[in-house]
This record gives C-alpha cells, sequence and structure tokens, in this order.
C-alpha cells in the first residue's frame, strides 16, 4: 500500500496539464440504439458529461439544478449536456420515465454496463466532465453539493469562450 | 501509514491543477481512481453491551487503486486491493492485499478481445451478470476470456469464458456462454419508418462444477437460458426477459432437483412531463453460482434486481428489498408527473409529483412431503404460477411532492407506507418453516414522513436539511431523525445529523445516534471526515444490500481520480 500511495503521489505530482481525450465507447440510447460516446459529443461548442442512477439522489438533484442553467447554455452557447445513466439494464427501464417526469431536456445515454464509467476511472456517481469543442476534457468533478451547478455552469462559459477552467 | 497518508494528501489536495486531468503518456492515455477508508473505532457500551462487535485491531482500513490506460486499439488496466483488515460490514473474505483484477484488451470496428479480468452481462443479468460494487464488497469479475463481436450491421454477439472471482481466489467452477442481440429495425426498414425500434436477444450460458458428494449424484454441468426483447414507439417503451435454468441443487435451494425459471417485464410511457412504468417479475429457484456450496453475494453468475424503489433517506433505507433469490413475484408501478410553470399546481417554477407502488411476495409452493416417493422429495416443491404466494415479503407505497418556492428555497415532502417481513429479509428464513408456523413471523408495519428543504443563503452557500419521522410499533419502534448540512460550493461540506430512537420497547435502547461528519472536495477529489454513532442496518447501492453492524468512532475517506 505503501509503495502504491507513494507512486500514485508521484504520479499526481508530477503530471503536466495536457488534454485528454474520451475513449471510444458503446453506449445505448433510450430507444435501444448502440452509438459511441465519441459520436454523442459536440464538435461546435463544449460538451458536459454528466454521469448518474436513478437510484442516486445527489445525481437527480444536480442534473434538476443545472437544469436552470442548461437551457440558456444550449440556446446561447450551442452546449450540448449529456446524462448518461449507469444503471443497469433492469433499472435502465426507469431511466425515461423518470427524466420525462422530471422535465429534464438532457440527452440521455444510458451505459448499463458501466464500460464508460469504468475506462475514465470514475468512483461513484454523481461525476461531471466538460469537453471543449474539441473534444478534449478540460474539467471533471466528483460529488455534488449544492451550488456545484453554479461553477459548472461558471466552468462551461469560460470553456466556451475557449478559456481554460479557472476552479 | 499515517504519515504517508498526510504526505500523499498534501500532494494529492496540493496540486489540483496536475491531477485534475488525465495522465497522457507513451501516447496513450492512463485514467484511475483511487480510495482509502479507515476507520478507528470506540467502545460503546450502549449499542453494543457485550462488545461482540468491537474489533481486536481497534483500527481498520482498506483501500484500492485502479489503473486503465487506453492507447488506440489497445487498453489494459488493474486494481490493487488492501484491506488490513477489511472494515465492520464488509465480507470477511476479504483479508489481505493484492492485484485483484487485470486485463488486456484489443478492440477494433468488428471485433472486441479482452483476456483477463472482465465485467459483462446478458441482458438484465438474469441468467448472467458479472460486476462490482466496491461500496459494498461485491465482485464477480470474471477471469478469462471475453469476445465480442458485430459481424452484420445491427447484429451483436458476446462469448465468455473464465472462472468468477472469490475474494482473494477463484471459484471452483467454470463459467461459459453466448449471448446475441439483434436490431430488427435493421432488417425490417419498414420498421423504422413506422418509427418503431424493436430488439431481440438471447443467451446460453453453462457452468460446470466437479461433484464427489457421498450421497448425492449432483450434476456438474448445469445450463441456463434466456431469451428477451426490447419493442419502443414514440412515447412507449416495453421490455420482457424469460430466463430458464436446469436443475441445480445448491445449498441455498437445499439441493433440490427442481429447475429454475424467472420472467419479467415493463411497460412505460415518458412524455411531456409524465412518466409512468409498469413491471411485474416473477422468479422461482432462480440462485445461480458458480459454486453450488455458495452463500450471501459469493460467486453468484446471475443477477436478479429487486423490482423495488431504492430509497436513499436514511429511515426508510433501514428497511429495504433484497430479491428473494429462491422465488418470488412482484410488481412495481411509478409515475412522476411535472405539473407545468405558470399553472395553479405548478406555481412560478412547476411542481414535481411522483409515486410509487412496489409488492414482493412469495410464489406458490406446493411442499413434497410423499417420502416413499424419492423423485417427487428430490423436487422439493411444485410450483403454480397461477396461483399466488401466501407470504407477504415487502409493500412500499410512496409519495413525493418537489416545490421550488423561489430561486433561494426549495423543499420536498414524502410520505411512505412500508410493510417489511423481518423473518425473510433480515433472518433469511425459508417459505417452508413459515408456512408451518405463520404465527411466529416477525413482521414491520412503519409510516414515514420525510420534509427536506434546500436555502440559498447566499452565492454557493446552501443549507440544506433533513427531517424524518418513522412511527412504528415493530423491531426497534419509532425513530426521528434531523439532519444539517452547510455547504460552500465548490470545496466545503459540513454536516450534522441525530438519529433518536425515542419508541425502542427497550427503554434502556431509547438511544441517539449522532453524527458529524466534513467533506473536501476539490476536482475530483473528495476527503471525508466523519465521527459518530452508526446504528445496525442494511446499508444498499444500486438494489445490493449487506448487513452494517453498529459502530462507534472516527471514520475516514479519501477518493480521488485521474
Amino acid at each position: 500500500m505503501k509503495k502504491l500511495t507513494f507512486i500514485l503521489a508521484l504520479i499526481c505530482a508530477t503530471a503536466t496539464l495536457q488534454a485528454q481525450e474520451l475513449p471510444s465507447t458503446i453506449l445505448k440510447t433510450l430507444e435501444g440504439k448502440q452509438i459511441d460516446i465519441k459520436d454523442a459529443i459536440s464538435s461546435d461548442g463544449p460538451t458536459v458529461i454528466s454521469f448518474w442512477a436513478t437510484w442516486c439522489k445527489p445525481c437527480i438533484k444536480e442534473l434538476t439544478a443545472f437544469m436552470d442553467y442548461a437551457i440558456d447554455l444550449e440556446e446561447e452557447l450551442g452546449v450540448k449536456v449529456l446524462a448518461v445513466s449507469i444503471d443497469d439494464s433492469r433499472n435502465s427501464a426507469r431511466v425515461a420515465p423518470l427524466v420525462q417526469g422530471q422535465g429534464w431536456e438532457y440527452t440521455v445515454l444510458l451505459d448499463e454496463n458501466q464500460d464508460l464509467k469504468r475506462n475514465l476511472g470514475i468512483v461513484n456517481v454523481p461525476f461531471t466532465l466538460v469537453l471543449n469543442s474539441k473534444g478534449e476534457i478540460v474539467w471533471k468533478h466528483s460529488g455534488y453539493s449544492p451550488g456545484d451547478e453554479e461553477t459548472l455552469a461558471e466552468v462551461v462559459e469560460e470553456v466556451a469562450a475557449g478559456k481554460s477552467p479557472s476552479h | 501509514m499515517r504519515r504517508i497518508l498526510l504526505i500523499s494528501l498534501f500532494i494529492i489536495l496540493g496540486t489540483p491543477s496536475a491531477y485534475s486531468q488525465g495522465q497522457q503518456s507513451f501516447g496513450g492515455q492512463l485514467h484511475g481512481n483511487f480510495q482509502l477508508d479507515g476507520q478507528w473505532y470506540l467502545r460503546d457500551e450502549k449499542i453494543d453491551p457485550s462488545g461482540e462487535f468491537y474489533p481486536d485491531e481497534r483500527f481498520l482500513g482498506q483501500g484500492y487503486a485502479n489503473f486503465v490506460y487506453n492507447q488506440g486499439d489497445f487498453s489494459g488496466g488493474l486494481r490493487y486491493e488492501n484491506y488490513q483488515n477489511v472494515m465492520l460490514g464488509f465480507p470477511e473474505g476479504y483479508r489481505g492485499e493484492g492485484i485483484t483484477y487485470r486485463y488486456l484488451r484489443f478492440k477494433q470496428d468488428k471485433l472486441d478481445i479482452t483476456v483477463g479480468n472482465f465485467y459483462e452481462q446478458f441482458g438484465s443479468g438474469m441468467i448472467f451478470r458479472s460486476y462490482e460494487e466496491r461500496g459494498l464488497g461485491y465482485d464477480n469479475a470474471m477471469d478469462g476470456v471475453r469476445i465480442k463481436a458485430n459481424p452484420v450491421k445491427g447484429l451483436y454477439l458476446k462469448g465468455i469464458l473464465g472462472r468468477q472471482r472469490f475474494y482473494f481466489e477463484k471459484s471452483p467452477g467454470l463459467v461459459r456462454g453466448i449471448d446475441a442481440e439483434y436490431n430488427l429495425t435493421e432488417f425490417i426498414p419498414r420498421l423504422d419508418s413506422a418509427g418503431y425500434r424493436w430488439n431481440i436477444g438471447g443467451s446460453y450460458l453453462s457452468k460446470y462444477q466437479r461433484s464427489n458428494d457421498p450421497f448425492l449424484i449432483l450434476p456438474e454441468n448445469v445450463a441456463a437460458a434466456g431469451v428477451r426483447t426490447q419493442i419502443t414507439k414514440g412515447a412507449w417503451a416495453f421490455q420482457a426477459e424469460y430466463a430458464f435454468k436446469a436443475n441445480d441443487p445448491s445449498a441455498d435451494n437445499g439441493y433440490i432437483y427442481k429447475d429454475g425459471n424467472g420472467i419479467m417485464a415493463n411497460l412505460s410511457y415518458s412524455k411531456n412531463g409524465l412518466g409512468i412504468i409498469a413491471g411485474f417479475k416473477r422468479i422461482d429457484n432462480m440462485s445461480f453460482r458458480s459454486d453450488r456450496n455458495g452463500s450471501t453475494i459469493d460467486m453468484l453468475i446471475n443477477y436478479l434486481s429487486p423490482t423495488t424503489q431504492v430509497h436513499t433517506y436514511a429511515l426508510p433505507a433501514l428497511y429495504q428489498y433484497a430479491t428473494q433469490i429462491n422465488g418470488e413475484e412482484g410488481g412495481q408501478i411509478e409515475a412522476n408527473y411535472k405539473f407545468k410553470r405558470k399553472t395553479k399546481l405548478g406555481g412560478k417554477y412547476g411542481t414535481l409529483l411522483t409515486m410509487n407502488y412496489s409488492v414482493a411476495q412469495s410464489i406458490n409452493k406446493d411442499f413434497v412431503d410423499d417420502s416413499n416417493d424419492t423423485l417427487r422429495v428430490l423436487q422439493g416443491y411444485y410450483s403454480d404460477p397461477m396461483v399466488r404466494g401466501q407470504i407477504p415479503y415487502f409493500h412500499d407505497f410512496n409519495v413525493k411532492v418537489t416545490k421550488k418556492i423561489n430561486k433561494n428555497f426549495k423543499f420536498n415532502f414524502s410520505y411512505l407506507n412500508l410493510f417489511y417481513n423481518r423473518s425473510v429479509l433480515e433472518d433469511g428464513l425459508g417459505d417452508e418453516p413459515i408456512l408451518n408456523n405463520p404465527d411466529n413471523q416477525k413482521l414491520l408495519g412503519a409510516d414515514i414522513f420525510i420534509f427536506e428543504s434546500l436555502i440559498k443563503l447566499k452565492s454557493k452557500h446552501y443549507l440544506r436539511t433533513e427531517t424524518q419521522l418513522l412511527t412504528t410499533k415493530d423491531d426497534r419502534g419509532s425513530m426521528a431523525m434531523m439532519l444539517a448540512e452547510y455547504s460552500i460550493a465548490p470545496h466545503w461540506f459540513f454536516s450534522i445529523q441525530d438519529i433518536y430512537n425515542y419508541g425502542n420497547p427497550v427503554v434502556e435502547q431509547r438511544l441517539h445516534y449522532p453524527l458529524a461528519s466534513v467533506i473536501y472536495t476539490e476536482g475530483t477529489s473528495r476527503f471525508q471526515l466523519s465521527y459518530g454513532r452508526q446504528q445496525r442496518g442494511i446499508f444498499c447501492v444500486g438494489g445490493v444490500c449487506r448487513v452494517v453492524p453498529p459502530s462507534n468512532g472516527v471514520s475516514f475517506s479519501l477518493t480521488s481520480s485521474f
């Protein structure tokens, strides 16, 4: 463990800020169609990818709170928001009714076998990524507490303006 | 250990810009994550008078780190885990440390090959699902080979072969299977133009475990098969799955030779702020493990998700349902509706209404007691799917209203009515002893009221409160809970809560369970420190549960991903 902690710390400490892309991973749409995440992201503006699950209360809070900002960001800055559900295939049947009932207008994708979650090294949901128009991951955040949606909206605006995120 | 921890904490938290990005090295990309948990346990004679749950070690800690490396068509990964020693409530099979997961994967457009460990599922997992839930210590990763292929448009094939993880060992049985899913819309263009999407799928799986039982001739090869379909058109969606398992005498079913089967179906409608889903499920003798002597969450080949709602509020989560793999039937109906903005009930921001009813009960079982007829006795029981089971396991009716009053105040209110069969869900009693002595069942009925509010004090400062009340005459009696959380986005989070078990039938057990936590988040890293008392209960994530003993102490958790 000690050695590992050390290696990990070393990696963290020596890392340089380099752009990183999404690994190609197949997800499903609510209609059951298979789609590569790389084809789902926006090429004209920033993309927000929010990992969530129907059983995850903070996730639902985050997506609901961010909805107020998302409408404007989508209209004004061409931002695309992808809500990626990690529900297993039994629970994934509950995704569409929940999304409608919450009044969310996000593009919802299913990561039923949690392949994308695993490929990105995500521990728990909620987990949020922001990509720039080149498809590079420029910001990540794990967990949700109230107010995080404000930070996220600020970050997305910065990315849309071609700046690097200040948070 | 503590010094190392402090140093690593310092480095990790001190270089936010460095770790907030994944790493790029040798032209590929490295992603990963890291979690470390520990608890220093305090002796608390009130919650644990005899000290049976108090660990000898006083301090228990565990952690893991995952690394995934991607470069072009290749990827590889590994996980290191350590348990020194495993924390209370986790399966005790986790003892020691080592690399428990490693794989190499080659993936091109039509072919995807993995050697080593992998997680995979066929359909909803009724005959096969290997997955992990680290927070619960659930991990039945496969170790072997997986091939996925997409030979023609719309056809997806999977083949798997391997053995399952059993803590730091492997299960004795082999698992091999194939799965095919076909998108009929690709084949019949008329479906597509009419707005239909129609998928069909089928899978076959077989396990092999050697047998040398002195008394029984046990089947060494056990087959299982499943078929499924999903049809969507516009707002409507329908899913159904049927699975069959050949006779598989096991510790779960009492070594009977009966076949198993399961069926589940869902119909949903979602449009314009309305979402409704109705589903039913019936499973009969569907325990399926790669070791016939396995128990609890060990070496399960399949996954039978509960059709009940998963609660995350603390008090209803004390009585969470878990699927009864030996047999259950039940249904669920859930409706979500958003009253539109600027309507009478919607107000300025709209109002959300959620309703859920779910129920689970035993299946009909006609136990064979004609001891002269050995063949019949080996069947265990006969079940008529048309006849309702007699033992109620669980029901949950709940309504929730969520309302935003203005931009600084939001609240929601929930009411739940729960019924929970403790004999079945806590003690794991089978149907036969209950039917023989129905008056001896331990049951619980409860009404729960929850009020939650969120107040924005100023930009990025929020106060969230929960008030919960559980009223019951059964089990530990009534409880009340208060929680307050103060968050300063994006870094700080403070929480304090107390559960007061004021209605406990034993006066000395009318205890307070206070808990205070501080969380610091920096990008993808999170450090949590908590101090307090935890009551015994069942802890669930995503529909899988484990029993947690009572404890008192100081705990910390560090997670990070890069």
